[in-house]
């Protein structure tokens, strides 16, 4: 018989502390869909998704329903499009995102990642043409999600690409501003981004990859947060230990549905990622948990370290209880979607220059952050380049997801709704980088790539 | 196949009697029960057999969530798989 005391903190977990799984995400190799034909090349991308796709979300529904675990989002990634596109010069990349948009909708997802182009180290003519394309794929599309990958510790920062995103990412914000500039925080720009990540917007289905596969998200920030709250006074040790057990059962719970997915949907099991993902739920906060460490507000002095030992634990815990982890693994700080990240930027504490610090140890980098209006694109660009050179040199994975909120300024808000969430407006830099950015080139990979 | 079902609430008559009606009524044979009240707060964990039930499982959870809706506790029905992965190394 199972231990009552071991049921019953599951229950307490999912009916109080918001223990779910936050993501089934198919990945979907696209490069058969290839052909010349821009027109059949579409119908082949929008047929293989259906086809593949067509019981994803009943399936996901059908194992939250039998084990009694909330599964919140069912999503698709796929080969990055410039791959794809890019056997049709001259054609606009953007009806693959209609293609994609279509399909996405036709199975019931609520994103499809994978409008990508990979550029560490130079364009090809599809890749820039897709970048180009960009802003209108977003604003014309609904659950399109689109993301760049600009730097690598092994190949070193594309410089030219750094400048080039600053001017997109502005601009997609621009023609989405009707909508709180949306389309922004549906891109992401990356450096060292992993193929086989299941959570949006940065998801896109490697060339390394299968040709389908499953990888699941899980999360339970505020899982992890109640632990800690029910230990009381410990040392930093008692709180590493703490984590990593609650880590580990959370991760075995996305484990149990991700062989479950895998095998009734008759696909391979690729990765459990081990990401703590907040949501705007009050008590689902990476934030929170660091204030129950005993910060009185995240963002203050010793918010890096408490964040370092809190990505390290949650993956030594996962570990153990996944067969194969990947993706990003850690926690995130996206500013917009957490309830205790919202008020730390709103009361001050919290500020553009420590989140990046704290990127330098979380499982990615600056997310959902919106900065004012009237950003210049070279600040973007340096903001950018700043994220990727942190990634670059500590092999890790960063990315830059702001979203400039055009028409407002410091201390306006805002407001996405569902779970992208909402958040101030914080202040960035003002000094100019533009001379630095406009020099273009790239920046050598480091000392670091020399592994061999 | 084998799934717990929980009762969690305030103490009252005829908890265990009607969660067995329900299971009785649709094929779900009841394995074994523990129960525990501390302070007024009850707390039923059954584990069942449902591998003879009459009705789809999300029926049989939807009428066990009716059930403690109408008498003000909360029931979960979950594949005991969840538990023992989550709890057994």
């Amino acid at each position: 018989m199972l231990n009552s005391h071991d049921i019953l903190e599951t229950i307490n977990m999912i009916d109080n502390e918001n223990l779910d799984v936050r993501t089934i995400t198919m990945g979907i190799s696209l490069l058969d869909c290839i052909d010349p034909d821009a027109n059949r090349a579409c119908d082949k991308i929008y047929d293989k998704i259906c086809r593949y796709a067509q019981n994803l979300v009943k399936t996901g529904e059908d194992i939250s329903n039998e084990y009694g675990i909330p599964i919140i989002n069912k999503r698709i990634s796929v080969t990055p499009i410039s791959m794809i596109a890019g056997a049709n010069p001259g054609v606009d990349p953007v009806r693959f995102a209609l293609a994609l948009d279509r399909a996405a909708q036709t199975v019931g997802v609520n994103f499809i990642g994978g409008y990508s182009a990979l550029v560490h180290k130079g364009f090809s003519p599809g890749d820039y043409a897709l970048i180009e394309s960009i802003p209108e794929a977003l604003s014309r599309t609904n659950f399109v999600c689109s993301s760049v990958n600009i730097g690598s510790t092994k190949a070193g920062i594309n410089m030219d690409a750094v400048a080039k995103m600053g001017k997109i990412v502005r601009k997609t914000a621009e023609v989405t501003a009707d909508r709180d500039c949306i389309g922004a925080a549906k891109l992401v720009v990356f450096c060292n981004a992993p193929e086989d990540n299941p959570f949006m917007a940065g998801a896109f289905h490697g060339t390394g990859e299968p040709d389908c596969e499953i990888n699941v998200g899980v999360s339970g920030p505020g899982v992890v947060r109640a632990a800690l709250a029910n230990a009381g006074d410990c040392d930093i040790t008692a709180i590493a230990d703490i984590i990593k057990k609650t880590a580990f059962k959370v991760t075995r719970m996305g484990q149990l549905v991700a062989q479950e997915a895998s095998r009734r949907l008759c696909v391979p099991f690729g990765i459990v990622d081990l990401s703590l993902a907040p949501t705007p739920a009050i008590g689902d906060s990476v934030a929170y948990i660091l204030e129950e460490m005993g910060l009185e507000c995240c963002g203050a002095h010793g918010t890096t370290a408490a964040l370092a030992l809190l990505n390290d634990a949650v993956k030594k815990g996962g570990v153990m209880a996944s067969s194969h982890v990947g993706g990003l693994s850690g926690a995130f700080i996206p500013v917009t979607e957490d309830a205790g990240m919202i008020h730390a930027a709103e009361c001050g504490a919290l500020t553009l220059t420590k989140l990046e610090a704290m990127t330098a140890v979380c499982s990615v980098g600056l997310d959902m952050i919106a900065i004012p209006g009237d950003t210049p694109s070279e600040v973007i660009s340096a903001i950018i380049a700043d994220e990727a050179a942190i990634g670059m040199v500590n092999s890790k994975t960063t990315a830059v997801r702001v979203i400039p909120a055009i028409g407002k300024k410091v201390g306006d808000e805002l407001s996405f709704g569902g779970l992208l969430g909402n958040g101030p407006v914080m202040e960035v830099n003002r000094y100019s980088p533009a001379k630095f950015i406009g020099r273009g080139g790239r920046i050598p990979a480091p000392m670091q790539s020399l592994k061999n | 196949m084998r799934a717990v079902i929980t009762v969690i609430g305030k103490d009252m008559v005829g908890i265990l009697a009607k969660v067995s009606t329900v299971c009785a009524d649709k094929g779900v044979n009841v394995l074994e029960v523990t129960q525990s009240i501390l302070q007024e707060m009850f707390a039923m964990i059954m584990m069942v057999d449902i591998s003879k039930c009459t009705v789809p499982f999300n029926e049989l959870s939807e009428e066990l969530t009716k059930l403690g809706e109408d008498m003000n506790l909360r029931i979960h029905v979950m594949h005991e798989d969840i538990f023992n992965s989550m709890h057994r190394i």
